[in-house]
């Protein structure tokens, strides 16, 4: 027994010996290039694609979004939906603790979502829950938090009552905003519950550091209920605003991957880099809105013209290096159930395009004597302005006199949400949220985004007609037809390119899948 | 001398409120505000935001209710980081700024005035146009360019500091920013050094030391550098200023998590906050140097007694 004993102590001694010289105790820390700081880790405070990313590794929704950005089951174990569609129920996951080692229950939504909606709380994206009943009434003002349609039966049970079946609920409810923050820890911090160290989440992570411009460190939660399955156990998230820093740094191994890279460099990156760059469609759609409610851009002929004689593939080519894609629908493709409406010329070439283009201009009087002048605007970007520049030299030979407005971020939407006055403008709208009906909702009358001032009650009817359709197939097909009506007809966003993403990401990391939601959660990846 | 001191100070307090005032409102004037972005906002929850930071309430109420915060020492929190007020980002970040900045400064000033003195001893000879030249270089190659060479030379290829970061602090991580802000100022003061240098050499007091038969040491430090330092002096207050408050560029490029990048950062966010709150720092720091030149100049210039 005493023999045994001490060959036992001896085996286990050298064993670890082994393991810890070839390095299977070491910690796994992944540096995450993240192209900006967020503005608040606060998940009712945040409206960034950056804090997404931080937020995902913090925090554990109802639903989550896995490696391929699917929708399962996060927070909540379970669901059922009502036969009329209109409430949920959700089971809470039994053992999934916050950080704090408190359980997560139905109360803690309850809780979270009506902060969400509170006007007092101000948060950007408190629409998320506009299907709620009385949600958007909260945020206006008109109701109290409490009236809000959510209620905890018991405190594993949470029951979300909607004003109207909405399909997309579950997309919604992976949204960052619509996390569960803890009550305890906000009694007892106030507004710095938020600081590292402090913040009690219910996700895979826990934030321990965040040096503004430096890095925020988040460690393994212990408490996760899948903490066995995750296998980073320290991931940074570093700011790369400068992002030919950020190559340099990767290639130094100070990063394990980045979200962006500067695509001028992109045919260099590729001969460096090889297939640890990843691009591919992201569901974004970058577009010039005309000012519809001015003449002469009212007239819908002279619109599709001047969108029919941009040359997209140009555009795609030559000014963006093949990191965004020739767009004619305003909903870019990926959407299951979904069928994109693009315009009539999408399959044209683009000769016929340009003679067809010159054809309507002179029909409208436009010509060498009368020349059409358009002002085109956009924010402060190298690619924004590069953009504009080769649609001014694609309209020249039809005639038309394009000047060029550069403003800064902040003034451009200014003049936009104010309907100052302008010809056509540039924007963009990544989605919140796998739907059609996250694009399409730009173009109904008097939305905020809705920077055209388009308005037309067909399209509204039909966007509120798929509202209530009764089955997912007939919703889908109501808004490919507002879209053929609103985007392909006329022209309320003129769409000129899908985004894509591109990101740069370290052989060493495992499990990184690449999808249009552009979403990897870390819990989910590995690392050599 | 102390009430001298003391009456710079006292002074001090109106020029602040007359920068505070005129940026307040200047602020204000550029269209647009800290919530336009691209995915707009809607009336409601913008009207909501608004409500919460103060910028519902007429124009004047908002100065009053600034300047009665700002007596209180409470800048405010940044609108675009909400997580932080404008005092924890400086508390952050300043000290950060002021190490990087500070030693470049004191090593500029201690290269660039060995390499001025150098050059001017050994005028119009080889280590003069050396001096020269590679002064030239230093204050005409900016620094988006020194600063990515830094970084492919000497992290990259010999891989003996890091690309970028600030490490928590470690000394190779502030190589690269340090150097490269030095390198301009550096050169700056290696031409004023020498130019300074040169004519106190020439002028009739030094004459008079060097014919009493002074020693070389002695004319050169005791008595003319103290003629050729106050040029220095002059450039090196406002330097100084512009220095410790931070370089968005160089804290850009090698990720240091300093405060130069607010300045520029929040005036395009339209963060009211954080931008009064860096015009206030600079200020201090601008008023607060050009004191020190003045106290200098009765310390290091005879002719100059201030009381």
């Amino acid at each position: 027994m005493k023999v045994q004993f001490s060959l036992k102590s001896w085996l286990i001694g050298c064993s670890l010996i082994a393991m810890t010289t070839t390095g299977a105790f070491a910690e796994v820390i992944y540096n995450r290039g993240n192209s900006a700081d967020p503005e608040s880790l606060d998940p009712h405070k945040t409206s960034t694609v950056y804090e997404a990313n931080i937020l995902r590794d913090l925090f554990m929704g109802l639903m989550i979004q896995d490696a391929k950005a699917q929708v399962q089951p996060g927070a909540a174990e379970s669901f059922t939906v009502s036969a009329d569609g209109k409430t949920y129920t959700f089971k809470m996951r039994k053992g999934a603790l916050w950080s704090d080692g408190s359980p997560v229950t139905a109360d803690d939504f309850v809780y979270s979502w009506r902060r969400l909606v509170d006007p007092a709380t101000a948060s950007e994206y408190a629409y998320m829950l506009a299907p709620v009943t009385n949600a958007e009434d909260i945020t206006a003002g008109k109701k109290k938090p409490e009236e809000l349609a959510v209620k905890a039966i018991d405190p594993e049970t949470f029951e979300v009552t909607l004003n109207a079946p909405t399909p997309y609920f579950l997309e919604m409810l992976t949204h960052q905003s619509t996390y569960p923050v803890s009550k305890a820890n906000i009694d007892k911090l106030g507004a710095d519950f938020v600081k590292a160290g402090k913040l009690v989440s219910n996700g895979a992570y826990v934030l321990t550091e965040f040096v503004p411009n430096d890095h925020i460190k988040a460690v393994k939660n212990d408490k996760f209920y899948d903490a066995a399955n995750v296998k980073i156990d320290v991931v940074n998230f570093i700011p790369t605003e400068d992002r030919s820093t950020a190559m340099k740094r990767f290639e130094a191994g100070e990063l394990d991957s980045n979200d962006d890279l500067p695509t001028e460099q992109l045919a260099d990156l590729k001969a460096k880099f090889g297939d640890q760059i990843h691009i591919g469609p992201y569901l974004g759609t970058y577009y010039y809105a005309f000012k519809i409610d001015k003449a002469p851009w009212d007239n819908v002929k002279l619109r599709q013209a001047i969108s029919e004689a941009i040359d997209r593939d140009y555009l795609a080519e030559k000014v963006w290096q093949n990191t965004m894609i020739p767009a004619y629908s305003f909903v870019p493709p990926g959407i299951t159930g979904y069928e994109t409406r693009t315009t009539d010329y999408a399959e044209k070439s683009q000769l016929d395009r340009e003679d067809e283009a010159k054809k309507v201009l002179a029909e409208l009087g436009y010509g060498p004597d009368k020349p059409l002048k358009m002002e085109i605007r956009f924010n402060t970007s190298e690619n924004h302005k590069n953009t504009a520049v080769a649609i001014q030299e694609q309209l020249k030979p039809l005639g038309i006199e394009v000047s060029l407005v550069n403003t800064d971020t902040k003034t451009h939407y200014g003049l936009l949400e104010q309907h100052g006055d302008f010809d056509i403008a540039r924007a963009g709208w990544i989605a919140d949220y796998k739907d059609p009906e996250n694009f399409l909702a730009l173009c109904k009358t008097g939305t905020g985004n809705n920077y055209a001032a388009y308005s037309n009650k067909e399209y509204d009817d039909l966007m509120a007609a798929a509202a209530a359709a009764a089955t997912p197939e007939e919703r889908m097909k109501l808004l490919s037809d507002a879209e053929a009506i609103g985007v392909a007809r006329d022209l309320c966003v003129v769409p000129l390119l899908y985004y894509s993403y591109h990101n740069l990401v370290s052989n060493k990391v495992k499990g990184w899948e690449n999808n249009v939601m552009d979403v990897h959660p870390t819990r989910f990846l590995a690392k050599e | 001398m102390l009430r001298y001191v003391l009456r710079r100070f006292l002074t001090a307090i109106p020029t602040l409120f007359v920068i505070v005032t005129i940026s307040f409102f200047l602020m204000r004037v550029a269209p647009g505000g800290p919530f336009n972005q691209e995915k707009g906002l809607n009336p409601i929850i913008k009207a909501n935001l608004e409500r919460v930071f103060h910028l519902d309430q007429p124009l004047w109420k908002q100065y009053l209710l600034y300047l009665n915060n700002l007596i209180h020492g409470d800048f405010g929190p940044s609108y675009n980081l909400p997580d932080f007020t404008v005092a924890e980002l400086f508390a952050d970040g300043l000290p950060i700024s002021i190490e990087l900045g500070g030693s470049a400064l004191v090593l500029a000033l201690l290269f660039g005035g060995i390499l001025g003195i150098i050059a001017a001893l050994y005028q119009n000879r080889p280590a003069d146009y050396a001096v020269i030249a590679t002064a030239t270089a230093g204050s005409t190659i900016p620094t988006f360019v020194i600063a990515p060479l830094f970084q492919l030379f000497f992290a990259l290829t010999l891989k003996w500091f890091p690309v970028g970061g600030w490490g928590d602090g470690a000394f190779i991580n502030k190589v690269g920013p340090v150097l490269t802000l030095m390198l301009p100022q550096l050169a700056i003061v290696a031409r004023l050094m020498r130019g300074s240098m040169i004519e106190s050499l020439r002028s009739h007091h030094i004459r008079t030391a060097r014919a009493l038969g002074l020693s070389d040491y002695s004319v050169i430090i005791k008595h003319a550098l103290r003629g050729a330092l106050l040029p220095i002096i002059s450039y090196a207050g406002p330097a100084a200023a512009a220095l410790l408050t931070g370089s968005i560029i160089v804290e850009t490029i090698f990720s240091i998590p300093g405060v130069g990048r607010y300045f520029v950062e929040a005036a395009l966010n339209r963060d009211y906050t954080l931008v009064m709150g860096t015009v206030v720092v600079i200020a201090i720091f601008t008023i607060v140097f050009n004191l020190i030149v003045d106290i200098l100049y009765a310390v290091v210039d005879p002719r100059v007694r201030y009381d």
